[in-house]
């Protein structure tokens, strides 16, 4: 082992000195999820062996394996997530972490750590959160709230897709929902790589969740470090709750409101409006 | 009221007169003002600029209808006598401290373009951003030391209202339209100037001392002068940046 220069001593010493007066040199905002406290200490050793390939010893997300990845590993330094519970530009809770770390990002490279105990998730959370001093300056934002869904009926579906129309979900998304919008091939993320609109026609679940009440929080809050914007300045929860059962009918699943749309539609598409540019642009 | 000149080359012979006019003018006026001074200058370049290109707005035709001539872009807009527009002059130290103003800064989307391409705000002074256009936009500050957001804003909805607490220029940019590209300038002091097409800036109201003056410019970069007030006297502080064609 070679520790030749002074500044190596002192910075050794220095870390020895640390731990020896009990205080903590990767200190953070505190984490708790639940009943569980997250120990960045422990969570370091997790990281190192599971988590650095890709988001790197510093947590920048230029890992070894970085290169060959796509989408990039989260940078951990700039504290922007994509799923929260919290508005936009705002930090998510550790509960947002957590279920991130557990879920993994579904269409890249980041897997599910169900594998790994609750503990060990708590304990990667709380070193996460050591990697950015936006942690220590500011707290998480306050989560959005999702009122009690509403009847996912015909009359919500066209509501939701008159609202797709107006809100110009379909610039990016497309007519359809297919991710082939007129502005989707120019779209790049915060750092200026490509990024690709969710096609809703691909079945695949969503990043942020599985659910409608996922769903309904990922356009209230937005993803952030992508072209997604938020949405919960604009739209009343009820319109919200229409557009969620709107987008469910553009999934190729059986789902409750596939089955009221379809039931409804043979006898109204002729009444139906096209998606798209010749509508509403004046 | 005779104002003697400091020191000042030929070249901005022509700026310095103006603010000697300005000077002579504040030193009429009663008060504290008379014994504040002027840092005025011209910001240019030398080499070759890139050339800016005509926008397409095909994708957008209610916004396209609005521009019979297409706008350029605007990330190196020059003028004559290599005159640098949309630098931001400022006073990064030195000056006292003051208490960010209350009164907002507007920022538009109008035509699907941000007016102005750059805006000036103060750290802790309100922001309202408007969309007067007929199509959706979404607004997204590229912060990196601020907090990064991005909402969306329909025709006819409310102002976006925003604040920053830190000083940076930020990238503005609205993801449904790629070619709307604008800028915050987050300064923690009210003395800031930007340039117009002829390139020239004045900073007034500042008292006697020794200030740090920097000029901005998103794609030429930062550069910072020492320039000393004297009272009563106008100061220049002139700024050259080398442009590349990329």
């Amino acid at each position: 082992m070679r520790m030749a220069t002074p500044w190596a001593v002192f910075a050794s010493s220095l870390g020895l000195f640390l731990v020896a007066s009990g205080a903590t040199p990767i200190a953070a905002q505190e984490t708790q999820v639940g009943s569980l406290h997250g120990n960045p200490q422990a969570g370091k050793q997790d990281y190192r062996r599971y988590c650095v390939g890709c988001h790197g010893p510093d947590g920048d997300g230029n890992g070894e394996n970085a290169q060959w990845i796509e989408p990039r590993p989260r940078d951990f330094t700039a504290a922007v997530f994509k799923c929260r519970s919290t508005p936009t530009g705002t930090l998510p809770t550790d509960e947002d972490l957590y279920h991130s770390v557990s879920r993994g990002f579904v269409t890249s490279n980041m897997p599910s750590w169900l594998p790994l105990t609750q503990q060990m998730r708590v304990d990667l959370v709380a070193y996460v959160k050591t990697f950015s001093s936006r942690w220590r300056t500011q707290g998480p934002g306050t989560p959005i709230s999702v009122p009690p869904e509403t009847p996912a009926t015909a009359q919500s579906i066209l509501h939701g897709r008159e609202l797709f129309q107006k809100l110009e979900c379909w610039k990016c998304h497309g007519p359809a929902g297919h991710g082939d919008g007129p502005s989707a091939s120019t779209l790049t993320d915060s750092k200026d790589n490509p990024i690709r609109p969710y096609n809703f026609a691909m079945g695949s679940r969503f990043k942020c969740g599985t659910t409608n009440q996922d769903l309904y929080r990922i356009f209230m809050t937005g993803v952030d470090g992508t072209p997604m914007p938020s949405f919960s300045d604009n739209i009343q929860p009820n319109d919200a709750w229409d557009l969620v059962h709107f987008l469910r009918t553009l999934q190729p699943y059986p789902s409750p409101e596939a089955t009221a749309w379809h039931a409804w539609l043979p006898q109204h598409a002729s009444e139906l409006k096209p998606i798209g540019p010749d509508q509403g642009e004046q | 009221m005779s104002t003697p000149y400091l020191s000042l080359s030929a070249k901005s012979l022509m700026s310095v007169g103006l603010v000697v006019l300005t000077a002579t003018a504040m030193g009429a006026l009663p008060g504290p003002a008379a014994s504040a001074g002027t840092i005025s200058g011209t910001v240019t370049f030398t080499g070759t600029p890139p050339k800016m290109r005509p926008i397409d707005m095909a994708k957008e035709p209610s916004c396209a209808k609005q521009h019979p001539t297409p706008i350029m872009t605007e990330s190196v807009v020059t003028g004559p006598g290599n005159a640098v527009q949309w630098a931001v002059v400022y006073i990064a130290a030195g000056a006292q401290p003051s208490s960010a103003p209350t009164t907002p800064v507007r920022y538009d989307q109008k035509g699907c373009e941000y007016l102005p391409h750059v805006a000036t705000l103060e750290v802790g002074q309100p922001l309202e951003i408007y969309n007067d256009d007929q199509t959706s936009h979404n607004i997204h500050p590229l912060a990196k030391v601020n907090p990064e957001w991005n909402k969306s804003q329909p025709p006819g909805a409310p102002p976006i209202k925003a604040s920053y607490s830190k000083p940076e220029f930020i990238a503005v940019k609205c993801n449904v339209h790629p070619w709307m590209h604008g800028y915050f300038a987050v300064l923690s002091t009210s003395h800031s100037a930007t340039t117009g097409n002829d390139g020239k800036f004045s900073l007034e109201g500042l008292p006697p001392g020794k200030y740090t003056v920097t000029a901005w410019h998103e794609r030429f970069g930062s550069q910072s002068q020492e320039v000393t007030v004297t009272e009563g006297k106008a100061a220049t502080a002139d700024f050259v940046f080398k442009a590349l064609p990329y």
